[in-house]
């Protein structure tokens, strides 16, 4: 027996809620959120630092209060919800195929569907580190479910790969909790995390960061043992001779986050390889119609309040399709990233519908600039907008609001594509 | 002779952070250079003479779905004084269920600064997935023990 939404949201994380909230609130009827595991939130219950909402709340939250202003919003409006539900798969005529162990097997029919799944972290396979395989290597988002949620201490004395926010974060956690981070290596010649991360999470414990460094090899038999660090080059290949073995149980890896896209494949919606989500225009809506899709599985964020922003575009945009409201029409021109941009969204915007509009552009760049910097937006010839920054880091993505008016006022007719680029002042 | 000591930080007010350069005399600040905006300058002010920092830890429920919560400090306490925070905080047990907003500990060290539960747990009941705190079961998801 099949059952009839207007909107199905995949996901229950900061994207989905805000998407399915948005979408109540533009008089949608029928709206489902569905998530695979057994609460609302994503993966804020387990972010309990603080550094949420500075911009949605202009407060300064731990992940799990943010979230439940979201979660509480949800329960008390007439969203329906199925936890513990796993989504299999999705068709392009946004069918819904889902499985749980209270309601087995389940068929949905959407009138419109938002992908909220959020993101992956790289594991070690991905990396392809070598050396031993023994227990005692856990990505760091593993370590923090486990630590602030289940109650387990994963070991006792650990390296970190990768200093990105989230390695930095559980440094400290874990020596709060008593372990000791012996080190904290970073293959770039950059911290790849916030600089107030630095601060408050190695430096305040005098744990050791060691930049252009990667782990070389694992070494334990059946737990680690040590790992073997050494130092890169510029290519970021080893460089023979700098070795040096640290001991220790544990070792975090903190490389890199995955849009989880396996379910938009399935689908038929055409995946960006720069940004590993999908294609989207400035409504947030993919190459298939009437499916959107907002958060991390778009594009890797560092702050959970442009998720949440997205979250709402995306139900604002869904709400007016499945109300028959909402059609692309005209051209669309094509968003590229070009110099010193590591990738830039949305991929297309629809310059004869966003005329009264105003679009979020996302971008991040490749390599820290500490100096101003211009971000251009041109065609093959000339500059069509042009805004500054006091400077641009790749952690910190740039979100720039700018006027569907001031975007098209520019272009010629035959424009087909934007390029846009970063440089220094 | 002078005690002067040149000092460099990175200011966490903001994403940016300013690498900040300060020439200190003792107690007193003589210099701070490198900061682009006030917050900077107040942030070494205070890191100099009174480093504090936001806590954000958990502390244990009993009878609950999830054997912690997460509790946070109201206000940036002394560093020298987090140890001692995090040590009484490990002899903390709640009864579930949890509110959020819930004062865990109350004027803590004397510094007009709370302990607060950050989130909500619900009381375990039958019908939860049993949650021993020594053995993740997971072939007996559904049973009661």
């Amino acid at each position: 027996m099949i059952r009839y939404y207007d909107l199905i949201v995949i996901g229950g994380g900061p994207a989905g809620l805000a998407a399915a909230i948005e979408a109540k609130k533009n008089g949608l009827e029928k709206v489902l959120v569905i998530e695979r595991d057994r609460n609302l939130g994503g993966i804020l219950p387990q972010c309990i630092h603080n550094g949420f909402g500075s911009v949605i709340f202009k407060k300064d939250y731990p992940g799990p209060y943010y979230v439940k202003k979201f979660i509480d919003e949800v329960y008390s409006s007439d969203i329906e919800i199925l936890l513990d539900t796993m989504v299999f798969d999705i068709t392009s005529s946004k069918k819904v195929y889902a499985s749980s162990c209270d309601h087995g097997y389940q068929e949905l029919q959407a009138k419109a569907i938002v992908l909220a799944m959020g993101c992956r972290e790289r594991t070690r396979s991905q990396i392809r580190l070598p050396g031993a395989r023994p227990s005692g290597i856990f990505t760091a988002g593993t370590v923090q479910r486990l630590v602030n949620i289940e109650g387990y201490m994963p070991g006792k004395k650990f390296v970190v790969l990768g200093s990105g926010d989230i390695g930095m974060i559980m440094a400290r956690r874990l020596t709060l909790e008593g372990a000791k981070v012996e080190r904290v290596v970073e293959v770039m010649p950059f911290l790849t995390g916030l600089r107030r991360n630095y601060v408050q999470c190695l430096e305040d414990f005098n744990i050791r960061l060691d930049l252009h460094h990667t782990v070389k090899r694992v070494i334990g038999k059946n737990r680690v043992e040590a790992v073997e660090v050494a130092k890169v080059d510029e290519s970021l290949n080893v460089l023979q001779g700098t070795e040096e073995l640290i001991e220790c149980d544990t070792l975090l890896l903190s490389v890199g986050l995955i849009p989880e896209n396996e379910l938009s494949k399935r689908a038929g919606v055409d995946l960006d390889t720069i940004t590993g989500g999908p294609f989207i225009d400035e409504s947030l809506e993919t190459n298939i119609e009437g499916i959107f899709a907002c958060g991390n599985v778009v594009n890797i964020h560092d702050l959970v309040d442009y998720v949440t922003q997205a979250g709402y575009l995306a139900g604002k945009n869904a709400a007016l399709f499945a109300q028959g409201k909402k059609s692309r029409r005209g051209r669309k021109i094509r968003l590229l990233n070009g110099e010193n941009v590591h990738n830039v969204v949305p991929h297309f915007v629809y310059p004869d519908v966003i005329k009264n509009d105003s679009i979020m552009l996302q971008l991040r760049v490749n390599k820290p600039f500490e100096n101003k910097i211009r971000i251009q937006l041109t065609d093959s010839k000339n500059v069509i907008l042009e805004y500054s920054e006091k400077y641009a880091r790749p952690a910190e993505m740039i979100v720039i609001k700018l006027q569907g008016n001031d975007l098209i006022k520019n272009i010629t007719s035959s424009c087909d594509k934007i390029l846009v680029r970063v440089m220094e002042e | 002779m002078s005690n002067k000591i040149k000092r460099k930080l990175i200011c966490i007010r903001c994403p940016r952070g300013c690498e900040i350069e300060t020439t200190i005399d003792g107690y007193a600040i003589e210099e701070i250079k490198g900061n682009i905006c006030k917050l900077g300058e107040e942030y070494v002010k205070n890191e100099i003479n009174d480093p504090r920092r936001i806590i954000t830890t958990t502390v244990r429920v009993k009878g609950g779905i999830y054997p912690l919560v997460p509790v946070w400090t109201t206000a940036p306490i002394p560093k020298d004084k987090i140890p001692g925070l995090i040590k009484l905080l490990r002899t903390v047990e709640l009864d579930a269920p949890v509110e959020i907003d819930k004062v865990v500990i109350k004027n803590i060290f004397e510094l007009g600064i709370d302990i607060v539960t950050s989130s909500t747990v619900a009381k375990k009941n039958e019908n939860q997935i049993q949650r021993n705190n020594n053995t993740m079961n997971f072939n007996n998801k559904h049973h009661n023990k």
